[in-house]
């Protein structure tokens, strides 16, 4: 996985609540499509016209934001369904970071899995980055630094985020929880032999 | 200081703290489907991993099974991933209920029909709908594919603990108020992201009376209102109605399960960050008119005027769902027509919700040109309705009865609508595209489902009662 240190990039706003993932990756071009080929299909219902031509109105379809590496996107971000093509069409688009005031609780932990960074930052500042992107595309360049928590806009004083101590580390050092976790095998399996005593019920043929 | 159902669960499932909150928590069960499921196995083999308690899992590729009764393996998304999952779980040495298994079904359904789904038990399945197992009082929550690997490889999850958040429904509901009417009026209240960050006890009379299927379709919506985890406590009525299922606790196993579920409930001193009361008498049968499930109103509501939106971006988002969904402000919900009728998913599949919508369909007919299919979500529920003569309730008057499949509620198996069609369904996601591009979906109860299949549009379901 890449470590996810401090990213300086174009940042794309993409205001709105409750985008669910259904929308992020449709169920009609879900089934069998290769993990390497999601950002194809990302917010396809958006991106794309009924003729399969590029929407030019949507904001991922113009410059600069087409080359945007951080997404600015609205409360309750990714909600809804568990799946993780999700995030692998964001960062097939090359997005690393997302800023929103909020995420669905799914989709914040399969981020981590790849390495991808959701920042929550208050509705109203999250609201002002979305504008300053809009008004001045081509300078909106936002720096998302994981290593000292903040995010630099292109105008206005940096704004400190909070980052779980654990999530943090493992983005930092590009590690997944599998990494993290196989050094506790032992602690599991203590586990599971007293648990095994507490709720034989639990484990078949125990 | 007392604990919470949800603590207490917590609590005896952590293997390791973690810091900051997080924990390595012990996983009882896994579930894996056909979509989810089917990638974590790729990923695992790609990765070299291998799946350490196969014993604890369960698979069934109920998201592309088409729902046609003998061709279920015939469309063509099976056949890009079915086959192909099957051999994954059989290599992995995981049970997995093929299609042509009695024991096959949607996951969250065939979980507790089996047994498999205890109270007190972590599990996960990589479905957000997961949380549906809590309505026997499971810790249960959906994760992603990459998540699903690392339980299959270690049997535990890095999982930070959420805040605590009970809703207490008090009183008893009206004629033709179901535990769906219920979930989706506090969807409607407090919105679709109010229980983000929270595990969700659902407690109060009216869900002290309910049966563990109401209690399973209240969880089941949990996501929907942002919550990962929905959890009722087990008590006499979850314990009956585990009570000889295949793999439920036998013998002296099952004595000292029982003990043990009994000491799940949250302590008259728990505390929770948020609670909410709700008055179930006041609660009306409900439906949807917009895109998001937030986006419902009482049967003899009407469609809201965007402009009374309490914020410029809700507005925004009111106009786009009418945009979709073609209806207009201040439009009744009572009548408007509907192409599709849909009672199936895990939301309201099972047993007592085919009879109650069959209770409403009985004696008449589909209306005009509508398509109605009920769809059990087993093979178990089918037999069983079909046991009861339910079937030909349905066939009788006009419904095409199908088999077990996650069908319409998502499409991942080809059956859609088609654009333009509106629905009303049973399932749990009224979104854009959700049962097929440009397809409009008014979620609802079973009976409403049905009143709307016999009149051939959107009807307060207490008038056929009455
Ligand atoms: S029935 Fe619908 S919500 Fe339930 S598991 Fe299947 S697709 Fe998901």
């Amino acid at each position: 996985m890449q470590p996810f240190t401090k990213l300086t990039a174009i940042a794309a706003p993409l205001y709105r609540a409750n985008i669910n993932t259904d929308i992020i990756t449709p169920m009609q071009y879900l089934v069998g499509t290769p993990r390497e080929s999601m950002g194809g299909i990302a917010f396809a219902p958006w991106r794309f016209n009924e003729d399969g031509s590029e929407n030019p109105d949507f904001v991922l379809n113009q410059e600069p934001f087409r080359e945007a590496e951080i997404l600015i996107a609205g409360p309750n971000f990714a909600c809804g369904s568990s799946r993780e093509s999700a995030v692998w069409a964001l960062q097939g688009l090359g997005i690393r970071a997302v800023i929103a005031p909020g995420f669905g609780g799914i989709f914040a932990n399969n981020c981590y899995q790849s390495g991808i960074l959701p920042v929550v930052l208050p509705e109203d500042v999250v609201a002002g980055f979305a504008r300053q992107a809009e008004a001045a595309p081509h300078t909106a360049r936002f720096t998302v630094d994981l290593e000292n928590c903040r995010v630099i806009p292109p105008q206005g004083e940096p704004v400190p985020f909070e980052a779980d101590a654990l999530r943090r580390s493992a983005l930092l050092q590009g590690l997944d929880d599998l990494g993290m976790t196989k050094t506790r095998v032992t602690e599991i399996a203590a586990f599971q032999e007293a648990d095994r005593e507490r709720r034989p019920w639990i484990y078949p043929g125990s | 200081m007392g604990k919470s159902l949800f603590d207490k669960v917590w609590d005896q499932h952590v293997v390791a703290e973690l810091g900051d909150g997080a924990v390595l928590l012990h996983l009882d069960r896994v579930m894996l489907h056909d979509l989810s499921g089917y990638r974590a196995l790729k990923i695992l083999e790609e990765r070299g991993e291998r799946v350490v308690h196969p014993e604890l899992a369960l698979g069934a590729p109920d998201h592309t099974a088409l729902s046609a009764p003998g061709a279920q393996t015939a469309g063509e998304p099976y056949g890009r991933v079915g086959p192909e999952f099957m051999e994954l779980c059989k290599r992995h040495g995981i049970r997995a209920e093929g299609v042509d298994s009695p024991g096959f079904g949607i996951l969250h359904v065939i979980g507790p029909e089996k047994g498999l789904t205890l109270p007190g038990a972590t599990l996960v399945c990589g479905d957000s709908h997961t949380c549906t197992h809590g309505g026997l009082g499971a810790l249960a929550y959906g994760i992603g594919s990459s998540e699903l690997v690392h339980v299959l490889s270690t049997q535990t999850i890095i999982q930070k603990k959420p805040m605590r958040m009970r809703i207490r429904f008090n009183g008893a509901p009206a004629k033709g108020v179901t535990p769906k009417d219920m979930i989706l009026y506090v969807i409607g209240q407090e919105g679709t992201a109010a229980g983000t960050g929270y595990a969700v006890e659902y407690a109060g009379d009216a869900i002290e009376q309910m049966g563990v299927e109401g209690r399973m379709t209240i969880c089941n919506l949990s996501i929907e209102m942002g919550a990962k985890i929905g959890m009722v406590a087990p008590d006499d009525i979850t314990i009956d109605f585990l009570k000889g299922r295949e793999h439920a606790p036998k013998g002296a196993d099952w004595d000292a399960a029982v003990a043990h579920w009994r000491t799940l409930k949250s302590d008259a001193d728990a505390q929770f960050d948020r609670e909410i009361e709700v008055d179930v008498s006041e609660i009306k049968p409900q439906v949807t008119w917009g895109t998001s499930p937030e986006h419902v109103v009482a049967i003899d509501g009407v469609v809201p005027d965007p402009d009374d939106a309490p914020d410029p971006d809700a507005r925004e988002a009111r106009l786009a769902a009418l945009d979709y969904i073609g209806l207009q402000p201040g439009q009744s919900m009572e009548g408007v027509p509907v192409d599709w009728v849909f009672i199936g998913s895990c939301t309201n599949s099972r047993i007592t919700d085919l009879r109650a919508a069959a209770e409403i369909v009985k004696g008449r007919n589909v209306a005009g040109s509508l398509t109605a299919w009920a769809v059990p979500g087993s093979a178990a529920v089918k037999a069983q309705a079909e046991a009861e003569g339910l079937d030909r309730v349905f066939t009788d008057a006009g419904f095409e009865w199908r088999a077990a499949s996650c069908s319409l509620c998502v499409g991942a198996n080809g059956e859609t609508l088609a654009p333009g069609q509106r629905s009303i369904s049973t399932s749990n996601r009224n979104f854009v595209g959700r049962q097929g591009p440009g397809a409009r979906t008014h979620l609802a109860s079973p009976v409403m489902a049905a009143a709307a299949a016999v009149t051939g549009a959107i009807t307060d379901v207490r008038k056929l009662m009455e």
